[in-house]
């Protein structure tokens, strides 16, 4: 069965700065998200994860490479029709739910804000019907457009960013470490309900984290990305299975287990980018297994196939 | 083992725009000399304002309302200014914040900053100083401490940042260790990192250590204790084993089947219903009664007295009268314990 493909993103690149500060933050990377999935994107503060949420909605610019969403491409110059069109279809959730929204307005406007931009209603009726339709989505009273953002707890904040994303009717959304600020208590809260508006509306997701638990919990794939390149990428299941990266090793490592015994039995595997010798023999990125990617060279990917299981 | 510090019904109030908050209602905790304890707890439970009461800490609208703090004989809730104090902060208890960026002087260098702890603390001028802080640094585990001594705080990442004010705390020759949240802002491989460091620095300064946190999931490794905070209260404590493999109090279940670690795929995560209560107001029974699925009715009317569990092990529901119902800790938890039993 072939499923349809929503997002692809081929060979992206994207460099900041030029000439001699030039730093590429994202160095060729290639995936594709599934209609219906989650996607996550895994790796560590720098890794060009968040670059790539951003670049997807065309908040960063690209330097090679090109994004195809429902067939089109969205990336480099494109026609503002189509502009308006993925602005409305991919929305964004971030991390910090107190630096994410605008203290000084309230619920209302924060959560029309993107209505007012693409002017995606007849009437103020509408507009209203709208917010409040949002605001239940997520679990949220109507009443509370007329409040202001440190009127709520943490947990709700972060659900008026989601119901900010949702009354754009979106068809995918980044989720760029939703619950990584947030007391563990309030973070089960919003995985649910990030999976309750999946299943409900068919939502897309690119869940980007550093979190491997979070992940292995909440997607059906996974990308592990390091230094701006991805170096794994398989099913979720595969890759807690399988991990074969060394890197998505040390990854696995470090998940903090909750279970005294077994956590103090663990072995801490830290990653060292020097133990791959690329001189000669360089790396690609290579199918190892159906639907299993890796990133490594000949003598590797000989290893490494030899260590599935 | 020695009591190195120990804390007596402790009750810590707040006054915010004329009204009054019972931060603390009550905690009576001991800590012993070597040993780990971590407070795990909700925002606004009161660990970080338990801890800071230790140093003398409280924002100025706060204070100890009753009850006392015996460190080294000494009843330091009873200090009132900041000369009393500077013979307890940093040379004997040391505090880790949460982000390292706020606790370092952008505009200093690294190595003065750890410097002015050096001379301050072990009266070490000049050169001595200078190696006493390159000795420190390559403790915490920060390559090239010779060259990474003149660099500045924005040249260091999260990480290193946050090994850098350990290393200040180190300085002080503390004899206790408080780390509030100091992972919180860092990455999981660097948090593994991080407390695989502070395991080793236990060892070679002989630290006492609290580490405050608010995920079960991050101590299993470091804690040899355990207390559970919830309302300003510790609802649970006990030896790292008996909390995560026996916990008996229902908001202890429920902080470890929240963890996404224990999740079951495809089914939702345990969350905890509702909000904690206002602590502005008086608290009737057990705090946690009204989130609290399998609260009786007794939880609504009398708060509960700590039970033993064992020695080492305490809790505070009613669930462990006599009288009480039997009741199945959750299935996250149940599995948990099985596994533990097998081995």
């Amino acid at each position: 069965m072939d499923r349809e493909i929503l997002l692809e993103v081929k060979n992206l690149k994207v460099e900041f700065g030029a000439k001699k500060n030039k730093f590429t933050a994202v160095d060729g990377v290639s995936f594709h998200i599934y209609k219906g999935e989650t996607f996550g994107l895994v790796g560590e503060s720098g890794s060009g994860k968040t670059t790539i949420g951003r670049a997807i909605v065309r908040i960063n610019e690209i330097s090679d490479g090109e994004i195809i969403f429902k067939g089109k491409k969205i990336s480099g110059k494109i026609d503002p029709q189509l502009d308006k069109e993925i602005t409305r279809q991919i929305q964004m959730i971030f991390q910090d739910p107190i630096a994410s929204l605008n203290e000084r307005s309230k619920v209302d406007y924060i959560v029309s804000e993107g209505l007012y931009n693409i002017k995606n209603y007849k009437s103020e009726e509408e507009r209203k019907q709208k917010v409040a339709k949002s605001l239940m989505d997520v679990g949220l009273l109507p009443e509370f457009a007329s409040r202001f953002p440190h009127e709520f707890s943490g947990g709700q904040r972060q659900r008026i960013g989601v119901a900010r994303a949702l009354i754009m009717e979106p068809e995918l959304i980044i989720a760029d470490e939703p619950i990584s600020a947030l007391d563990v208590s309030i973070r089960a809260q919003v995985l649910n309900l990030l999976s309750e508006l999946q299943r409900e509306k068919g939502l897309t997701y690119l869940f980007i984290a550093h979190d491997l638990s979070v992940v292995r919990f909440i997607t059906d794939r996974v990308a592990v990305i390091h230094k701006g390149k991805i170096l794994e990428l398989a099913d979720t299941q595969e890759i807690f299975k399988n991990p074969l990266h060394p890197y998505t090793k040390a990854l696995l490592s470090s998940i903090p287990l909750p279970d005294p015994k077994r956590e103090r039995k663990k072995k801490l595997i830290e990653y060292n980018s020097n133990i791959h010798d690329y001189s000669i023999d360089k790396p690609k990125w290579v199918e190892i297994r159906h639907g299993h990617y890796i990133f490594g060279n000949e003598i590797e990917i000989e290893k490494w196939k030899k260590g599935l299981k | 083992m020695n009591k190195i510090l120990s804390v007596d019904d402790l009750v810590i109030k707040f006054k915010l725009r004329g009204r009054i908050l019972t931060a603390l209602r009550g905690v009576s905790l001991e800590i012993f000399e070597g040993e780990t304890l971590a407070i795990v707890g909700e925002s606004g439970s009161g660990k970080s304002v338990l801890a800071k009461s230790f140093m003398g800490l409280l924002d100025n609208n706060g204070w100890i309302d009753s009850g006392s703090i015996l460190y080294d004989r000494k009843d330091i809730a009873k200090y009132k200014n900041e000369k009393e104090w500077l013979t307890i902060r940093g040379k004997e208890i040391a505090m880790v914040f949460q982000e390292p960026m706020t606790s370092l002087n952008p505009l200093k260098t690294i190595g003065k900053q750890v410097e002015e702890a050096v001379e301050l603390h072990q009266g070490l001028r000049g050169n001595d100083a200078k190696n006493e802080v390159i000795t420190i640094l390559e403790n915490v585990g920060i390559s090239n401490p010779q060259s990474r001594y003149s660099q500045y705080p924005h040249e260091f990442s999260g990480g290193m940042r946050q090994r850098v004010v350990i290393a200040i705390a180190i300085a002080c020759k503390p004899k206790i260790l408080i780390c509030d949240e100091p992972t919180t802002a860092l990455d999981v491989t660097i948090q593994a990192q991080f407390i695989k460091l502070l395991k080793e620095l236990k060892n070679k300064y002989n630290l006492t250590i609290i580490y405050i946190t608010h995920d079960l999931g991050v101590v299993a490794n470091i804690a040899d204790k355990i207390a559970v905070m919830y309302a300003g209260d510790i609802v649970e404590i006990g030896k790292c084993e008996e909390v995560f493999y026996n916990g008996q109090h229902p908001y202890t279940w429920a902080l470890l089947s929240s963890l996404p670690q224990l999740g079951i795929k495809g089914q939702p995560l345990y969350s905890i219903k509702g909000t904690p209560p206002n602590l502005f107001y008086d608290i009737k029974g057990d705090a946690f009664a009204p989130r609290n699925e399998h609260a009786l009715k007794i939880d609504f009317v009398e708060r509960p007295p700590y039970f033993d569990v064992s020695p080492t092990h305490k809790a505070r529901t009613w669930l462990l009268d006599q009288r009480a119902p039997k009741l199945e800790p959750p299935q996250s938890i149940r599995l948990l314990r099985k596994e533990w039993e097998a081995k």
